[in-house]
């Protein structure tokens, strides 16, 4: 690994994002929009409230999730993954430098949807704001680290967008967004337990209502990060120089 | 030539000078193969292949599609998995990380990013190959496309979008340059400019080992590889390759080379032409054959 070939995957991700306004425009509208809508769905409610911050926590890892997945089957497939694996270049800098440019790409997008949840629709953070753009880049990593993961195990864009599904439904519906994990039955609430959205949702929920201590925030964002690295792991090994 | 690997008593029994001959022997060929061998799946795609490419030459490597061109280039740059053998580049094993900056790849599909510049695609591949900055603009002059190197890659057209696969590959001055399929779908003019620059690169000394599957290509190699089915059928000269076959063109030559290859049992309903005597041109006898041709009846039933 070597920070300059790093950086130079880092710049060349984000000069690519760059040449695609509309993409940029997706990434940081629609979760606005999103979070708009739901608003007025529980307009004059307290639901809102509960879920607000939950949505904060979705998006990052679902739109980092499907891009890196994307991108990295398109490098695949393109040969130019191949290219860089017979250059110079390590199999570190590759993952670490898409891993900067989504991590830098969902500070804004996070930066816009808080701040539309909060000016627009009346969301209370009562925490702090840095804790809250803290989970919320642990997210991104995260989709970032499980679209890479993904992105092995398909051979077409098809099966690379039937992968959402598979690892990002189950998060959200065991998460504690629809029923509290404590009210499910057991063998969900434990299987809930140990997945790393859930722990986001926990987070912001905390960050939020002002509830928890810094700590309880904190080491939600530890087990999120202990997730992310054993997928970056897993990603690294099957980003492999010599293939079939 | 002694492309065996050496038992231990031989080795123990060289003279100094014999020494220095092996050395140079091996030092002075950029690319030396012995025994290998890649399976795909369970299929044998490449069977104990032997060969040897000198330095600062062009060398053609030529075969139908599917010949195992692509896969011998990979093991070649060391992307592919190897099921035995050896292969040697620059007197280091293929794939080593010291290799990485002294050897340039061009895969068959112009492996560049659609969503960025030529220009932004050259710079980037520069930063991870360690190429000086100046280096982009050398390229860019080299392959004539400063003219696009602000244009997305993605409106280039096909034959632009290989030449800057090409100019990225010749980033940072590779001493051997593996280009598949460099002129495919180019017209004449820009193929012949693009092997007039192959030319240049290998009297600057870069050795070059170029692939194609249009065999009037084999007339502007110094050497030439022809591969079939996996095996290099014969290794030659142009000039050798003609006069052996007797044949008017390398086509000819080629199918004539493939006939005899097969014991004549093959090419049917083609007009012979020329006489068949290989003195100059060196057939490589293989172990292979007979599974081969076996293989082909049972593909020829299906």
């Amino acid at each position: 690994m070597n920070p300059q070939r790093t950086l130079a995957t880092t710049g060349r991700v984000l000069i690519q994002i760059r040449n695609d306004p509309r993409t940029i425009a997706l990434l940081l509208i629609v979760p606005s929009l999103l979070i708009g809508l739901v608003a007025w769905i529980f307009d004059e409610t307290e639901v809102f409230a509960d879920i607000g911050p939950a949505m904060l926590a979705l998006f990052p890892f679902i739109v980092m999730f499907l891009v890196t997945s994307i991108a990295t089957l398109r490098e695949r497939r393109s040969g130019t993954l191949e290219r860089l694996l017979s250059m110079p270049l390590g199999r570190g800098d590759f993952i670490l430098g898409y891993t900067l440019a989504f991590g830098l790409l969902a500070v804004v997008q996070t930066a816009v949807a808080v701040g539309y949840a909060t000016l627009v629709c009346g969301l209370e953070i009562e925490g702090s704001v840095v804790l809250l753009f803290v989970v919320a880049i642990a997210d991104a990593l995260l989709g970032t680290a499980l679209g890479l993961l993904a992105s092995a195990f398909a051979r077409t864009e098809f099966q690379v967008v039937q992968f959402m599904p598979v690892f990002v439904f189950p998060q959200i519906l065991l998460g504690g967004i629809f029923l509290p994990r404590d009210q499910l039955p057991d063998v969900l609430e434990v299987i809930g337990d140990w997945l790393p959205l859930s722990h986001a949702i926990d987070a912001l929920g905390a960050v939020s209502t002002g509830d928890e201590d810094d700590t309880y925030i904190w080491l939600r964002v530890l087990f999120i990060a202990c997730w992310i690295v054993g997928a970056v792991i897993v990603g690294s090994l099957t980003l492999r120089r010599r293939t079939p | 030539m002694g492309k065996g690997r050496l038992g231990e008593s031989e080795r123990l029994s060289l003279t100094g000078s014999e020494w220095g001959c092996l050395i140079h022997h091996m030092t002075n060929n950029a690319v030396a193969a012995s025994g290998l061998t890649i399976r795909r799946g369970r299929k044998t795609v490449i069977d104990s292949l032997d060969l040897t490419v000198p330095r600062g030459a062009i060398i053609g490597l030529l075969g139908p599609s599917g010949s195992g061109k692509t896969t011998l280039m990979r093991a070649i740059v060391g992307v592919q998995i190897v099921a035995g053998g050896r292969v040697q580049v620059l007197g280091r094993a293929a794939g080593s990380a010291d290799l990485r900056q002294r050897v340039g790849y061009m895969t068959q599909s112009a492996s560049i990013y659609e969503d960025l510049s030529v220009r932004a695609n050259l710079r980037y591949f520069a930063r991870v190959q360690g190429a000086p900055k100046t280096d982009v603009d050398r390229v860019l002059e080299r392959t004539d496309l400063l003219g696009q190197a602000d244009q997305l890659a993605r409106t280039l057209s096909g034959g632009q979008a290989n030449r800057v696969s090409l100019a990225a590959a010749m980033l940072g001055s590779p001493d051997l340059l593996v280009l598949d399929e460099p002129t495919v779908g180019l017209d004449p003019v820009l193929r012949a400019d693009l092997w007039g620059l192959f030319r240049r690169l290998a009297e600057e000394g870069t050795t070059l080992l170029v692939s194609s599957h249009v065999m009037d290509e084999a007339t502007r190699c110094d050497r030439l590889l022809l591969m079939r089915e996996g095996a290099v059928i014969a290794d030659t000269t142009p000039r050798d390759l003609l006069a052996s076959t007797g044949a008017a063109s390398a086509e000819e030559a080629f199918l004539d080379i493939i006939e005899a290859d097969t014991g004549g049992s093959g090419r049917t309903g083609r007009a012979r032409s020329g006489r068949h005597g290989h003195s100059g041109t060196h057939l490589l006898s293989r172990e292979g054959a007979g599974r081969d041709r076996a293989d082909r009846t049972r593909g020829g039933r299906r």
